[in-house]
């Protein structure tokens, strides 16, 4: 018995008396996988470089011909005229009139059903809902658009019947119909960052006697908030890159305005409708496009940034 | 906390020799206990305490898989009960079915009678909100909420309304838990930065601060050191001044050391042997259970030979 034992643990590997540590192939496919994999991650930051190399470009040689103050605090905005002007003011707050509205749906409708889903909700109409939303999140724009001249605005103006609705563009319109397209959004990634949120947390609080209310304003909340924030910051880039609903419930009026009945045009509906109109290259409006769309890359970046931050600032870190 | 095992161990409850003479001859009535002296009235013989919770005939299933079967037992008023048995017996279903944890599982379904004083826990006036406020619960896993110290503690106060000042009430919280003086200094600090066994009397500190009347401990020491488990073992011992505690422990000697009553759970094959439930084997003294087991199967768990 114990010889035997001996002399197996001895032999265990057969003749030799250690086993090989090295690597029995070569292994060309893992090799393989691993250079198309970062070809892959490489090529769409490669893109990604590039879109920013030609914005910037573009907008480098548009500056050649205008003052950069001029564009940045200028409050009239022509680029097309004979006496042409080049103040970007009226459309950035065109879109910063959208962004406004959108919001003001999109936050509490959106994170409201995120906390009903995620908290109150029965798992089987979690299970219905849940990929509603995400189909609805893929709805064309155009059909948001068709959907706001329609039905929104003749709806806002029974409901707000004392405001002054002439013309036939509203920021206000345009920019509900924004958030209820950016709506989905908001709830399902708000749900999940509260439904990540792990149990132990919420059984801690149950367990104090907190009710389903104060569970999830108090405690799944702020656990989530760094989610939440992130549902958030891409709710306003979805809000301020629209594009479609915004030039057809918006109209295309470069004005300086916050009231929602009057028509403005953002910043996006300036460069669609000026891409697809008759502009020659090389001419000082087709250079507005890229400093507008330049424009546009550093808001959303220095938005990213300061999300980011304020997210570090607040956020309750669980294990 | 080594020599208290064997304390505990043989420690008998405290009756003078007088007692039974004064039951026999009829001085304490026998159907009203409250005009029993009070240590009479907590450690005397099983069948005059004074009864915190009465199960009767209590099954627990999930979504039909009954995980927890036909328990009756009574658990006394400022005892410390100590749920034992191997893993998957139903310890975790059957404590947090006194304080309603299981209304957070949609699949759960609690059948049979748990009164708590006398009030039927699941009856249909029954707030569940409400008897988490009286019936508070320490889990196996520390689970501080992502916020400060002092939060932490004043999340139950503030839930519940508790009338003083917010200061006080943490401080009295904390103090009784024996942390005060360890986080004094530090109360803005997020609850994340301390050890776990801070954490877990954090825990403990935070239900009490909620002034429940009872203090369930699902596993309270299973995450932490030695040093941090006699800590709160010393604690438990304190708290059962004051409340009712009843412990689930994985650890036979915790059981010894801190319990008054013992409670050993099995799981058993059903009568037609298609599946298996937990079942309540044995419920005594705990000096009786480690020392003297009325069941075979229980003396042969606690000395290790099974589970
Ligand atoms: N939420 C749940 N859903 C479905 N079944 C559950 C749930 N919780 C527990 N069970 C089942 O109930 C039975 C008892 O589980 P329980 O957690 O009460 O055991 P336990 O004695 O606490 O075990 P342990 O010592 O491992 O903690 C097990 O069979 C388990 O699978
Ligand atoms: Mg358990």
């Amino acid at each position: 018995m114990t010889t035997a034992g001996i002399t197996v643990s001895g032999g265990g590997a057969g003749n030799s008396p250690r086993r090989s540590l090295e690597a029995p192939s070569p292994r060309y496919g893992e090799k393989t996988v691993k250079v198309i994999l970062a070809a892959c991650a490489g090529l769409s930051v490669l893109v990604t470089t590039g879109i920013v190399l030609s914005l910037l470009s573009g907008a480098a040689d548009f500056f050649r011909e205008v003052p950069i103050h001029e564009f940045l605090f200028g409050t009239t905005w022509a680029p097309a005229f004979a006496d042409a002007h080049f103040g970007v003011i009226p459309i950035v707050t065109g879109t910063l009139n959208i962004v406004f509205w959108a919001l003001v749906v999109s936050i509490p409708l959106g994170l409201l059903s995120a906390i009903y889903l995620s908290e109150y909700a029965p798992n089987r109409v979690r299970k219905t809902i849940k990929p509603m939303l995400e189909v609805l999140e893929g709805i064309p724009t155009v059909a948001i658009g068709l959907f706001a001249l329609m039905f929104l605005r003749p709806f806002l103006e029974d409901v707000f019947p004392f405001l002054d609705w002439t013309g036939p563009h509203a920021i206000g319109v345009a920019g509900v119909a924004v958030g209820l397209l950016i709506v989905p959004l908001v709830a399902s990634i708000s749900d999940d960052a509260m439904r990540s949120v792990p149990r132990g947390l919420r059984e801690g609080a149950y367990a104090l006697g907190a009710s389903k209310l104060r569970v999830s304003a108090r405690v799944v909340f702020p656990a989530a908030i760094s989610g939440i924030v992130a549902a958030i910051v891409l709710a306003v880039s979805r809000a301020i890159g629209e594009t479609m609903v915004v030039l057809m419930a918006a109209g295309a009026r470069p004005q300086i305005t916050f009231d929602p009945t009057k028509s403005a045009q953002t910043m996006t509906a300036f460069i669609g409708q000026t891409a697809t109109g008759e502009i020659s290259f090389g001419t000082i409006a087709y250079y507005t496009i890229f400093a507008v769309g330049a424009l546009l890359f550093v808001m959303t970046l220095v938005m990213n940034l300061f999300a980011v931050r304020l997210v570090r600032r607040f956020r309750e870190v669980y294990e | 906390m080594t020599n208290n095992l064997t304390q505990e161990i043989t420690r008998t409850p405290p009756r003078s020799a007088g007692d039974d003479i004064k039951e026999a001859s009829g001085v304490y009535d026998q159907t009203d206990i409250s005009v029993r002296p009070e240590e009479f009235r907590q450690r005397g013989p099983a069948e005059h305490r004074e009864k915190t919770f009465e199960l009767r005939n209590v099954s627990v299933s999930y979504g039909g898989n009954r995980a927890v079967h036909d328990v009756s037992m009574d658990i006394f008023h400022k005892n410390i009960t100590a749920l034992i048995g191997p893993s998957g017996c139903g310890k975790s279903t059957l404590l947090r079915s006194l304080n309603r944890m299981n209304d957070l599982v949609p699949s759960a379904k609690v059948e049979g009678s748990l009164l708590y004083h006398g009030a039927d826990i699941y009856g249909p006036k029954v707030d569940p909100v409400q008897v988490r406020k009286v019936i508070g619960m320490v889990f196996q896993k520390p689970n501080p909420f992502p916020k400060s110290i002092y939060d932490n503690v004043a999340f139950g106060p503030r839930t519940t309304g508790i009338k003083g000042d917010m200061d006080d009430i943490v401080e009295e919280a904390l103090r009784r838990a024996g942390l005060w003086d360890e986080v004094k200094d530090r109360l803005d600090d997020n609850a994340y930065g301390m050890s776990g066994g801070q954490q877990q009397r954090l825990c403990i500190a935070r239900c009490i601060a909620v002034e429940p009347d009872v203090i369930l401990m699902d596993e309270p020491c299973s995450a932490l050191d030695p040093i941090s488990t006699a800590r709160i073992e010393d604690l438990m011992l304190e708290l059962k001044e004051r409340y009712s505690i009843v412990i689930v422990t994985h650890n036979m000697q915790q059981a010894a050391r801190v319990s008054d009553m013992t409670a050993f759970l099995m799981v058993e094959l059903t009568a037609d042997e298609k599946s298996r439930w937990g079942e309540l084997i044995e419920y005594d003294d705990t000096s009786k259970i480690f020392t003297n087991p009325g069941d075979s199967r229980t003396e042969d768990y606690i000395s290790g030979r099974v589970g």
